[in-house]
């Protein structure tokens, strides 16, 4: 009986879960290719449209998909890995520092963009404190005044308040 | 043939000692020394960082320091690998082994003079076979027809994505899907737009730079944030005066050097065979033929001088088909040459005779740019050190930073900051799904080229499939390509099986335990 509820933790253990999830993750990346290259014209063989390229290459990455699906079904039971939980905290402040890099580099200019990624960015790491990301920050903003607004002369307005 | 060898490599000095091609070469060693150094930053992410750079340099300079940061962050892999027992990318992983027993031992800095006497060697050893490879190879390349490049390019990428680490299915995956990445843009034959969702910044294909800083930069931060976790430095020393190995050591060393040299210029003749598998290819040859193998992973020196000299020789044994047929062997090359397209030189057997200032200078560069990073070394070693310990948790806020503005740059357009994010999080989802993300960038390199030439074929056959494999050259690299693949498959069932069977016999003994 426990071999049996060990059987279903292995099928949905981390490893192979990956696994499902990467088969139908192609699966769908090479259907969506194909359908959408199929909307170009495909032409024929000695004369090939825009479209017969991106509709095989759909093919092969969906057929690839199924391959990794199948083979996750075939795949023995392995004891599940010990797999880290999702870094949430630290992806949220990565990926906001560089949305804010992009909104407030458009309406602000570059000092404050500067400070918004590397001070965001900088709380996704759990042992980094306000004060640490803030002194972090305010460091590469004198040095992006330095060497990239000074220097390089970039093509950024460094203040713009709009 | 070789005394026409010799006066262009004569003629190469001259262009890589100008002194603005040196000091750009001089940049590109010291900067590819210092993220080699750094935990968790990789040649790719070095190079893809300071890409942007070149956008205002002449194609000369730019090549030259661009190739330097390549085999830069190679010295400096070895330093962190030797001393912390901290592999700052994954080819030194094999370095640990013997390295950091050396440094416990208090050898560190013998171990590191011999890494540089090993890398220096089979640096000098690759750049010979790249003199004399690559002409003849050109001389080969002249013949190829569309068809010939097709069936070549598509052996370079099935090798690319089956050879590395990994799944080889899911290697095939990437490089599809980096084909596919390829194919966003303005298609060149029709002029339709494919795959750019109404935005007009896709319509010139997807940005490189994004691509490669999305893959290699952002996604692995996502990975390794909060879980990069320094390891105190145990007050490593190390003198000027401890760097130079005794005659003992430079007697052990120097043979395994020799076959380490041999082992990454065999591999890096091979397309797609990743640095990674070299070096522990080389360290696990040095230990079979060992009369001692019980003193592998105990601090061998020889563990340390084969594998270090295969990284370097393979590095610039690499560089041959990028060179001189336009083919890249793995994602670094392809990044190389996708720098040379932006600069607007066209890759391929024609780039030899049409730019042998850049050929040449590159080939005398490496020379000069290896003897730097020796004399560049010695005194700096101390300041490395110290810089193992920069946290990566300072580092990486100040890498985004660099991501982003370097990104912008390119077109001055903050699409590209977005674009960059993207790839990143794409980068990440597929990392954590165990997809080597590397061919990504090496289809979308060669995705153009690829169609082109497959197009260009058939028209020229009317249609006719059979051109592919009609054609004698053509037909032996699609003959080696469906070698490969089955072997790939026969491997694939074998190890399947064995491990089927393997779990069918501990099942038994499982449900014995349980009950």
């Amino acid at each position: 009986m426990r071999h049996h509820i060990e059987g279903v933790v292995d099928t949905l253990g981390h490893k192979h879960a990956r696994e499902y999830i990467g088969g139908v993750l192609m699966l769908l990346i090479g259907i969506g290719a194909a359908v959408k290259g199929g909307s170009y014209s495909i032409g024929t063989l000695s004369r090939m449209g825009p479209g017969f390229f991106p509709v095989s290459l759909g093919v092969i990455v969906a057929l690839i998909g199924a391959v990794l699906l199948v083979g996750a079904r075939l795949a023995p039971p392995e004891s599940p890995k010990e797999v880290p939980p999702p870094e949430l905290r630290g992806w949220l402040c990565i990926v906001l520092g560089v949305i804010a890099f992009g909104i407030i580099g458009r309406y602000g200019g570059l000092i404050p963009a500067t400070f918004a990624i590397v001070f965001i960015s900088a709380l996704g790491e759990r042992e980094n404190t306000i004060k640490n990301a803030l002194a972090l920050a305010v460091l590469m903003v004198v040095f992006c005044l330095v060497v990239f607004a000074w220097a390089l002369k970039i093509q950024f307005p460094v203040f713009s308040w709009a | 043939m070789i005394g026409q060898s010799i006066h262009d490599l004569w003629y190469g000095f001259g262009v890589a000692l100008q002194p603005h091609n040196l000091m750009w070469s001089f940049f590109g060693v010291l900067i590819g020394n210092l993220i080699g150094v750094l935990p968790g930053m990789g040649a790719l992410t070095a190079i893809s960082m300071l890409l942007p750079l070149t956008y205002t340099l002449q194609p000369v300079p730019a090549i030259l320091m661009l190739a330097g940061i390549f085999y830069g962050s190679q010295y400096g892999g070895a330093i962190g690998a030797i001393l912390l027992n901290m592999p700052s990318h994954p080819p030194h992983a094999v370095t640990c082994l013997d390295g950091y027993p050396l440094t416990k031992q208090g050898k560190g800095g013998a171990a590191l003079g011999i890494t540089m006497i090993a890398s220096f060697f089979a640096a000098s050893v690759g750049i010979i076979v790249m003199v004399f490879a690559s002409p003849a190879l050109v001389a080969v390349a002249f013949e190829f027809g569309p068809s010939e490049m097709f069936s070549i390019m598509l052996l370079g990428l099935l090798a690319g994505a089956t050879m590395a680490r990994g799944s080889p299915v899911k290697g095939i995956a990437m490089t599809a899907l980096g084909l596919l990445i390829g194919m966003v843009g303005t298609d060149v034959n029709s002029g339709a737009e494919r795959f750019t969702f109404g935005f007009v910044e896709l319509s010139d294909r997807v940005e490189l730079v994004a691509l490669a800083m999305g893959l290699f930069g952002v996604g692995d931060f996502l990975l390794s944030v909060n879980r990069m976790h320094f390891i105190s430095s145990i007050g490593t020393k190390v003198r000027l005066r401890d760097m130079r190995p005794n005659k003992a050591e430079l007697k052990q060393a120097f043979m395994p050097m020799v076959r380490g040299t041999l082992v990454g210029t065999l591999f890096g003749a091979m397309p797609g065979t990743g640095p990674t598998i070299t070096t522990f290819i080389a360290y696990a040859f040095e230990r079979r033929i060992s009369k001692t193998p019980e003193r592998f992973g105990h601090g061998a020196i020889e563990g340390v001088a084969s594998p270090e000299a295969a990284s370097h020789s393979k590095t610039q044994v690499d560089f041959i088909p990028t060179m001189s047929i336009g083919i890249p062997g793995d994602a670094v090359m392809a990044l190389l040459l996708g720098a040379l397209i932006i600069q607007g030189i066209q890759p391929g057997p024609q780039l030899i005779s049409e730019h042998p200032d850049l050929f040449w200078g590159l080939i005398a560069s490496f020379w000069v740019g290896n003897i730097l990073l020796v004399i560049l070394n010695v005194p700096m070693i101390g300041i490395w050190v110290k810089l193992l310990s920069v946290p990566f948790r300072y580092m990486y806020p100040c890498a985004l930073f660099f991501i982003a503005i370097g990104v912008y740059s390119t077109n001055n357009a903050l699409f590209d900051v977005y674009e960059v994010l993207f790839f990143g999080i794409g980068g990440a989802i597929l990392l954590a799904l165990d997809f080597p993300v590397a061919p990504i960038l090496l289809g979308y390199v060669l995705g153009p080229l690829v169609e082109e030439n497959f197009r260009r074929s058939l028209l020229l056959s009317q249609g006719d499939m059979t051109v592919f494999v009609s054609r004698p050259i053509s037909a032996t690299f699609i003959g080696i390509c469906v070698l490969l693949l089955t072997a790939q498959v026969w491997f694939g069932i074998r190890a399947a099986a064995r491990k089927r069977s393997a779990a069918a016999d501990l099942l038994p003994l499982q449900t014995a335990a349980a009950e």
